[in-house]
């Protein structure tokens, strides 16, 4: 056992083990436990929520949405060593985006880069420029620092996408945790977005779609996996977008963050709540089609991403920010199917 | 006192980008040497390390939520989160949750 000169009689031993001293408190049972019995009981878990939810097959490809950023690395991580200890039999893959913004991403793609190699994962890198014609930083150059967001978020999850296309996976998993799902089940309802507060609590979803999505980290607390992060060295980049204050999320994010200070289960019951939300069957939900343009799924004409592209080569860039979208005649009906939704990534 | 403080997770951008600091904190009522608590050393960060935006870092007069704070590697919130008394050569880490994922 590491020692670090412990505060003598102030720490407790661990309540499951009973041996070590305790290094962390849980923030979803508030049980205190050592390092030793904090790895195995977060490892198991994310191994239970994989088993429970059936979330892969064997044989099956994945991809890792990798970002560098702690959840990301973490996942990454820990999926390759689940899959060694339990065979779950998985041919696994780092997949990441390259936005194209200097001072950010490129220094988050050197750690996904070493990530590569620690791991033992290939991996793939798929580029805005290379996508779409745009970098990140031509975008900001030419709409500004407004609603650049939007063009981000509508794009990275194309490309994901994607490069999950390229890479041939069955699956995509990302680094989604229980309080970034919990923050969303908030948005969702300060914005009204019926449609995406019924799936932002799925462990999968896009199972109609041609690449499904989940997210192992579900229940995981955000405090545990920088626990995890921090106690095992891995190596993960912090640092915040150049373009992105995001306030709208930054305020849920506080509040998620408040509450836990208060009631660390909270969070777990927000997710419970965003689950347990039944949508009237009377409420019409947009029609899931493919846009005309890039055959990508889109409830209108053209799916946002061709709308916000159509705008920027056309010197237009406004164009799909805010109610009013391209021509969409679908979009002429003042109902909740034409919700515009920021940019999440749910 | 001698301690070694640890930014991550992004709060070493509010302190000049510099990740780890070790610091010679003296805690004093009038002439008299008394305890450090986590709750003086915070205020003591915030008014010689911090260089810009504290209210990343501190809310009221305790870390910001979200940011993970252990001493000697051992999660304040078992030793008493701002009561903890610091010791000669303590190690404290602050790490922010916050910055994405």
């Amino acid at each position: 056992m590491e020692v670090v000169a412990e505060k003598p009689g102030r720490v407790r031993n661990c309540c499951l083990c009973n041996l070590r001293k305790a290094a962390l408190k849980r923030p979803k049972t508030l049980q205190q436990i050592c390092r030793e019995c904090f790895y195995e009981v977060f490892e198991e878990e994310i191994h239970r929520v994989i088993v429970d939810n059936r979330l892969f097959k064997p044989g099956e490809r994945i991809a890792i949405g990798a970002s560098g950023g702690k959840d990301s690395t973490v996942l990454a991580y820990v999926m390759a060593e689940l899959n060694r200890r339990h065979n779950y039999g998985l041919d696994l893959f780092l997949l990441s985006v390259d936005e194209g913004i200097t001072g950010y991403r490129d220094d988050s793609l050197e750690t996904v880069k070493r990530n590569e190699i620690q791991y033992g994962l290939p991996l793939k890198v798929v580029s805005y420029k290379d996508l779409y014609g745009w970098t990140m930083d031509e975008i900001v150059k030419m709409i500004g620092l407004k609603n650049n967001c939007t063009f981000c978020g509508v794009f990275r999850r194309q490309a994901l996408d994607r490069g999950a296309a390229l890479l041939k996976v069955d699956k995509v998993v990302t680094g989604h945790n229980a309080d970034d799902i919990a923050e969303t089940v908030i948005l969702n309802i300060l914005r009204g977005d019926i449609a995406r507060l019924g799936r932002c609590t799925s462990i999968t979803t896009g199972e109609d779609g041609p690449i499904p999505r989940c997210k192992p980290f579900k229940y995981t607390y955000e405090k545990e996996i920088v626990m995890y992060a921090y106690f095992k060295k891995l190596d993960y980049f912090s640092t915040e977008c150049i373009y992105s204050p995001n306030a709208y999320r930054g305020f849920a994010r506080e509040f998620i963050k408040d509450l836990e200070r208060i009631r660390p289960r909270a969070i777990l019951d927000i997710i419970k709540s965003g689950e347990d939300f039944r949508i009237a069957t009377s409420t019409k939900m947009p029609e899931q089609g493919t846009c005309e343009r890039c055959g990508y799924i889109s409830s209108q004409k053209w799916c946002k991403a061709c709308v916000l592209l159509e705008g920027l080569n056309r010197g237009l860039p406004k164009l799909g920010i805010g109610r009013r979208g391209i021509d969409n005649e679908r979009n002429s009906r003042k109902t909740i199917e034409n919700k515009q939704c920021g940019s999440l990534d749910f | 006192m001698q301690l070694t403080l640890e930014f991550g997770g992004g709060l070493e951008l509010l302190c000049n980008s510099v990740k780890i600091h070790s610091v010679d904190v003296d805690h004093k009522v009038g002439e008299e040497k008394v305890q450090l608590t986590m709750k003086d050393l915070l205020a003591w960060v915030r008014k010689n390390l911090i260089k810009e935006r504290p209210e990343m870092f501190m809310k009221g007069d305790s870390v910001r939520p979200g940011v993970l704070v252990l001493v000697n590697d051992c999660d304040w919130e078992l030793s008493g989160q701002l009561d903890t008394i610091l010791e000669e050569k303590d190690v404290v880490v602050f790490i922010s949750t916050l910055h994405g994922g």
